[in-house]
């Protein structure tokens, strides 16, 4: 016990400072009223979603939460149900055999509600798509970008993005929009129509 | 030669790693295998390829076996209209799934065999289509059947496209019967930040009579994907098979094409690989020690190592451009060099987490409460490890001596002298000392590399297009285990078979066995124990 005590006090604090919102990020414009941002930025609760994704994205999940990033000192943490959540981070390319478990997820998840994609798949379909390029990324097997499935606030690129980038992606999810910000990053306004691959 | 059979000539194939080739009859493989089995070799990966668009040639069936003398890989041909081959589940039981998924995805089937259920299937294809079937038109191979009218169940969403049912995914769970007894679904979608799967314990009260997984989930087509890929842009997308192990799969992917286009890499390229590599182990392997922690209740240990495994990512993407070194192995070598301030910083960075790592694992092993979880919980027997194929740290936990980097070191391990980590116990407890000592001996590798790094400014001799109906493999030894991509080309040296495996396709039946009679509670620990791949082996 002694040298487990030792060992914190000798760490001491790692927390860095919080990354400001990023507009960039927004996909759809903020829905939520200012009173109810208030009340979720004090405690936030988020469900992650892995709707198909390598692992790498939940690599960067994880390390939100480590010493560095402590995002629980922020007062948002992760639940273990969609039905304790107020919002849902949802990484991967959304595969076909996902497309149900996360509508359902989403089903699940009381109203007010946010969505936000993590990772150049969960943006764009990423490489698992031969037309990830051209904005939804389905192939036989995937649905594509998170946005083909369920409504999506926030999109976060990376890959993996880093864990700065996730703090966010999350943080703006949850802040007010600054007035004449664009609510779309260039790379979801593409039109291209939904062509399925290979 | 490695085994010796009277139908089975094998020839050696250039490259870093030994490995045979051999033609055989689809006959003899039961026999073959039973040979390599009872000479203490394990099956490593089973996949079948699609070469019917080649003169004389049809479906093939490849096999690869591992032995003390190296890889043996068998082709056999199968007929076109009847792709069947002989079961070889019976003598490796590994083989079960992997056979099931090569019916899935290319409708080549084990006679015989004593599972036929679907494996990676869900309900994304129909089960008379196979995607990676030359021929597969994906329009018209969804499930449910559909032709160009929807069914009954599916309606077109406002832009015109057609949607998709939710058709129930019907799975035939083996149920356990008897007084008290009831089933505890679990997933896909997991209380945790975990990859998505489905768990079906059948327990009483809390203990554990049974565990049948069922994976597939995340199934994103990327054996299909390879197909369209140059060998360049193919291997970022083996580098993203499993983001866990990066590293490992662009190396293993990296020297199959090396081996085809018979290019050794610059000595310095090697250096820095390994380098990389034992980085990826070490991340790892302390991201989970400190997840083990956690899981039984010592957020402390969370803390810790999380601390530490932030640091090292740091120092990753300071000094090489990626936290988790993606893409920067390529075919012919590596794509980042490391200067002389930053061999400064990883010198450092070694005697930190050296420091840091033993005082924690003293309080690991001194702490009582966390002992009690670990000792007991899990185990798989050396005897049920071995008949089941356990390989990587989780076999080595359960006394399966087996590491590529010591049994076929390719350069640089050739001069490094891994010291492998074995124990016997096959508990949780056991896989937490094989990973804290292989975590110091990664930390000892690094110190070695940086001392011997080679010289010179060439990282790289770039491989253009590889030649014509060309196979190579290549073998590496992630921090998970061992992992085999192989690489098949066409006539114009374009990839048109490329299959990656992950170690995670044997040790996932091995952790059904491991919960046995364990409580409910203590799976999230075991499982982490594990921590296998579910995007490794869905693909």
């Amino acid at each position: 016990m002694y040298q487990l005590i030792k060992q914190i006090i000798q760490t001491g604090i790692k927390t860095e400072a919080a990354p400001q919102p990023d507009e960039t990020m927004r996909v759809e414009p903020q829905r939520l009223q200012q009173e109810i941002l208030r009340v979720f930025g004090n405690a936030l609760n988020i469900r992650h979603v892995d709707a198909g994704s390598c692992n790498a994205c939940e690599l960067e999940i994880h390390a939100v939460n480590n010493a560095y990033y402590n995002i629980e000192g922020l007062g948002i943490k992760f639940v273990a149900s969609p039905r304790h959540a107020d919002l849902l981070l949802v990484t991967g390319p959304v595969s076909r055999h996902m497309e149900t478990a996360l509508k359902r997820t989403y089903d699940a998840t009381p109203e007010p509600k946010l969505v936000v994609a993590i990772g150049d798949c969960a943006c764009d379909g990423g490489i698992f798509s031969s037309n990830g390029a051209c904005g939804t990324g389905e192939s036989y097997a995937s649905c594509g970008r998170v946005a083909n499935v369920i409504p999506v606030d926030v999109a976060v690129s990376g890959c993996p993005p880093t864990p700065t980038a996730i703090l966010q992606g999350i943080l703006t999810a949850i802040s007010a929009q600054k007035k004449g910000a664009s609510a779309s990053p260039d790379f979801l306004k593409s039109s291209c129509p939904q062509i399925a691959q290979d | 030669m490695p085994i010796t059979h009277p139908n089975l000539r094998l020839t050696r194939l250039d490259g870093a790693i030994p490995v045979w080739l051999g033609e055989i009859n689809p006959d003899d493989l039961p026999s073959i295998c039973q040979n390599v089995q009872d000479g203490g070799g394990r099956l490593v990966a089973l996949w079948g390829s699609d070469a019917r668009e080649l003169a004389g040639k049809s479906f093939a069936l490849h096999v690869a076996l591992v032995n003390e003398a190296g890889l043996i890989c068998l082709s056999l041909a199968l007929d076109a209209v009847q792709p069947v081959y002989p079961d070889i589940s019976r003598i490796f039981p590994a083989a079960s799934r992997m056979q099931r998924a090569a019916y899935d995805l290319l409708g080549i089937y084990a006679h015989e065999g004593h599972d036929h259920r679907k494996w990676v299937r869900h309900a994304a294809w129909h089960g008379g289509s196979f995607p990676l079937r030359k021929d597969f038109d994906a329009a018209q191979s969804r499930s449910p059947l559909s032709n160009s009218l929807p069914l009954a169940g599916e309606r077109t969403n406002e832009k015109g496209n057609l949607e998709f049912s939710d058709e129930p995914d019907a799975y035939p769970f083996v149920q356990v019967e008897g007084q008290g007894v009831h089933e505890i679904p679990v997933g896909p979608v997991h209380a945790g930040t975990i990859e998505p799967g489905h768990f079906r314990f059948s327990v009483v009260g809390e203990k554990v009579l049974r565990l049948e997984e069922r994976f597939g989930y995340t199934h994103k087509g990327i054996e299909k994907r390879f197909e369209s890929l140059t060998l360049q842009q193919g291997v970022k997308l083996a580098g993203r098979v499993s983001g866990d192990s990066t590293v490992a799969y662009a190396w293993a992917y990296a020297m199959a094409a090396e081996s085809i286009a018979a290019v050794t890499p610059p000595d310095r390229a090697l250096w820095l690989r390994a380098l990389f590599l034992e980085r990826e182990r070490i991340a790892n392997h302390l991201g989970d020690l400190g997840y083990l922690g956690n899981d039984v209740a010592l957020s402390f240990g969370f803390a810790q190592f999380w601390i530490l495994k932030e640091q090292v990512l740091r120092n990753n993407a300071a000094l090489f451009g990626h936290r988790y070194l993606m893409d920067k192995i390529i075919p012919g070598g590596v794509a980042v060099d490391l200067a002389e301030p930053g061999m400064q910083t990883l010198r450092d960075e070694c005697a930190m987490l050296e420091h840091e790592a033993r005082l924690l694992r003293g309080i690991y092993e001194e702490h009582a409460g966390v002992q009690d979880r670990f000792i007991g919980a899990g185990r798989v027997e050396p005897k049920l490890a071995a008949q089941l194929g356990l390989c990587g740290l989780a076999g080595r936990a359960s006394a399966q001596a087996w590491d590529a980097r010591v049994q076929f070191p390719c350069a640089p391990y050739d001069r490094l002298d891994v010291q492998m980590a074995t124990y016997r116990n096959g508990d949780v407890a056991a896989r937490v000392i094989v990973r804290f000592d292989e975590l110091f001996e990664s930390l000892r590798l690094q110190r070695e590399i940086l001392a011997n790094l080679m010289q010179g400014a060439e990282l790289a001799r770039p491989i253009g297009k590889l030649p014509g109906n060309g196979f190579g493999i290549g073998m590496v030894e992630g921090w998970r285990g061992e992992v085999l991509v192989a690489i098949h080309t066409d006539a114009q040296g374009n990839l048109t078979r490329v299959h990656p495996h992950d170690p995670s396709w044997q040790n996932w039946p091995v952790l059904e066995h491991a919960v046995l009679g364990n409580i409910v509670p203590d799976f999230p620990l075991i499982n982490k124990s594990f921590n296998l791949s579910y995007s490794g082996q869905d693909l």
